[in-house]
């Protein structure tokens, strides 16, 4: 790989080709500029890279497995179906691989009063969790829509000692969360953390994010190594903001024969205009769009009408159902290193209860995106093949939702 | 010199202070503005700054939030706010016209054809919240063939580097947010306001209008001590929003605070 290419690849921001940025108020700009040189130091400092590796470790539980999904491969009748773990990491989804580093960024950066954004509630918990393990002030703002599709983990954040905030504005969800969240930031910004929990907002937040989550790329490139002495050929993950996704395909990006496909929210079909396909709508002449655009700080992919305005988006997964998508992905799309594509409601419900029979494994709504486009893919690829679906959380959260659709 | 600009200097040499009431465009009613501009510009309003209602106003607090949420159901659009602006000089209304709107709506419009037409409709400025200098490339040079001048905030917690940077991009004025938080009317100023000022003061030639909270005829009193403008946004627009006689409320609430203003001149 030649410099230049490398210099395509990799960006450490603020701009990943023409995404990304600082687009916020004036009054975070000293805010963010503290950030990302309280981050540098700490990167570069080895006292906090160890207190990190021994919360992941020790902890969280890293590395999580990555499990040959043999019936599953077996049924599809195409390539070998490995699965990375982050259901298995403390609070059951890879969220708390971020909250943990941010968690102890801030807890140095002398920030005691954290406030968080939650779609689903993973983040939240995760935040929740960072907190009361290193004794700070934890407030998450929340959708009243995803509080109460989510009411499992409210409950826990509530027991984990956060505040929960419900954000009665717009379509209720992640979007509103984290536009109260940037409020509350705007008007304690001396004295509080705003741990984002996905690789989107203003720079530094998608770097800082990713790298915290690349984690689970470098373990699952080393673990298929040792599995079976070679790379994948293809990996698979959700994207909503894109936070697991990223963490996947990071420490692949120079290995150019895998193949990596982002997978969004395909709602009820992205012609009902009822849906999160960022990438996948994009140019459609829909009355939700995707443009270009600037939402929460970044200029990225950005579900609009044709006002510019912010489209209202579904999904049966809260995780992925948001307007925009990381700055990253933007770029590593229009590069053509990476694709994406979307899946239904449906064909999420179906890979998770296809998942769950076949491999005792009951994935996240968010993750069940992932493996409904392995189920499209394992059959067309040959037995040498490998795959690696990120299974970015465990579905106990959904039980709610999935029992209510099914009728169960 | 740019009307926004000839304003404060026409102020200064009077020794007053220039009144910016905000109104949301395409509230209570669509073409509400129509009205309401010429009521409170007969009332004493020096300018007049026109939010252009936005789906996620990130910066405003609940009143603006509302306004927007409302505006936005009645159909309001940024071609529509152009078109009202286009109205009101029609119908002879000379006091510069600022809009205030969030980036996404304006890049979406295309900031070219903003800048032209936006110039075209007697648009004279722009501030937008959510655009930093470090982001306004674009838009500044686009802003620039057209003669609109592109304002900057600045925050309390800016130290003397950022207040050289924020006010060296700022054209026609800087916007002072006096307080740390969001959009919104309190019951009190910020203790540390005046500082702020002086702080900002010692650094640029340029006239610094103030706002963010400011509620009251008496607040406006005190931040016109100080400053060079005053802008009361979201006390206006609560004025509207609860009054029956909208025109009237709007009228009396910015005659009260020139009256005020006028008092401490």
């Amino acid at each position: 790989m030649t410099q230049s290419q490398k210099s395509t690849l990799f960006s450490n921001g603020p701009y990943y080709g023409p995404y990304g940025g600082r687009f916020i108020p004036e009054i975070l700009i000293p805010a963010v500029e503290e950030l990302e040189a309280a981050y540098d130091e700490a990167r570069s400092d080895s006292a906090f890279q160890t207190s990190l590796h021994n919360l992941l470790t020790a902890y969280a539980g890293r590395p999580t497995p990555l499990t040959p999904a043999r019936r599953l491969s077996a049924a599809l009748g195409g390539a070998q179906i490995y699965l990375k773990r982050e259901d298995l990491a403390h609070t059951g989804a890879h969220k708390i691989n971020n909250a943990l580093g941010q968690a102890l960024l801030a807890k140095r950066m002398g920030k005691h009063r954290i406030v968080a954004e939650t779609g689903a509630g993973q983040h939240g918990v995760a935040t929740a969790t960072a907190c009361a393990l290193l004794g700070l002030d934890c407030i998450i703002y929340m959708g009243t829509t995803d509080i109460e599709r989510q009411k499992l983990n409210v409950l826990r954040m509530e027991l984990l000692g956060a505040e929960v905030r419900g954000v009665d504005a717009g379509s209720r969800t992640l979007k509103d969360a984290i536009n109260e969240a940037i409020r509350d930031w705007v008007t304690n910004v001396t004295t509080t953390y705003y741990l984002l929990g996905s690789a989107l907002g203003p720079h530094p937040y998608p770097r800082i994010v990713r790298d915290f989550q690349r984690v689970i790329g470098v373990e699952a490139r080393r673990q298929i190594l040792e599995a079976e002495s070679r790379l994948p050929n293809l990996l698979i993950a959700c994207v909503g903001g894109g936070s697991n996704a990223i963490g996947l395909f990071h420490p692949f990006l120079e290995d150019a024969d895998v193949r990596m496909i982002g997978v969004e929210a395909g709602g009820t079909g992205v012609e009902s205009g009822r849906h999160a396909a960022r990438f996948a709508t994009s140019g459609r002449s829909a009355h939700v769009q995707s443009r270009v655009g600037v939402l929460h700080g970044t200029q990225t992919y950005v579900l609009q009408d044709a006002d510019g305005q912010i489209a209202l988006t579904h999904s049966i997964s809260a995780g992925l159902d948001y307007a925009a998508v990381g700055p990253e992905h933007a770029w590593l799309q229009e590069i053509h290193r990476t694709t994406y594509t979307y899946a239904t409601d449906d064909e999420a419900l179906e890979a998770l209860q296809r998942l769950a029979a076949l491999e005792g494994i009951i994935p996240a709504l968010e993750s069940a995106h992932a493996v409904a486009e392995a189920i499209k893919q394992a059959p067309q690829l040959s037995p040498d093949d490998l795959i690696i679906i990120n299974i970015s959380g465990r579905g106990d959260k959904d039980m709610h939702t999935v029992a209510e659709v099914l009728g169960l | 010199m740019n009307p926004i600009e000839a304003t404060f200097e026409r102020l200064r040499r009077s020794r007053r202070t220039a009144l910016m009431p905000f109104l949301t465009l395409g509230y209570p009613d669509r073409d509400s503005a129509l009205s309401l501009v010429p009521a409170i510009v007969n009332a004493g309003a020096d300018m007049v700054e026109l939010g252009i209602p936005f789906s996620d106003p990130l910066a405003d607090g609940a009143t603006i939030q509302a306004a927007s949420q409302r505006a936005l159901e009645n159909g309001m659009t940024l071609r529509r706010c152009l078109d009202q602006a286009t109205i009101l000089r029609r119908q002879g209304i000379t006091v510069p016209f600022i809009l205030m709107g969030y980036y996404n709506p304006l890049l979406q419009f295309g900031i070219q054809s903003l800048a032209s037409e936006a110039a075209a409709a007697g648009i004279n400025g722009f501030i937008i919240p959510d655009l930093p200098p470090e982001e306004a490339g674009l838009v500044g040079r686009a802003f620039e063939d057209e003669a609109l001048d592109l304002i900057f905030l600045l925050a309390p917690t800016a130290d003397e580097s950022r207040i050289r940077i924020v006010a060296g991009y700022s054209h026609g004025f800087v916007y002072l947010v006096s307080l740390v938080g969001v959009t919104g009317a309190r019951n009190t100023l910020s203790l540390d306001l005046m500082d702020f000022v002086k702080r900002v003061r010692a650094l640029t030639d340029k006239p610094l209008a103030v706002g963010f909270g400011i509620s009251t005829p008496e607040q406006a009193g005190l931040v016109g001590g100080v400053a060079d403008g005053v802008i009361v946004g979201s006390a206006l627009v609560k004025e509207i929003g609860t009054s029956p006689k909208p025109e009237t409320a709007a009228a009396a609430f910015v005659a009260a605070l020139r009256a005020e203003l006028d008092r401490e001149a």
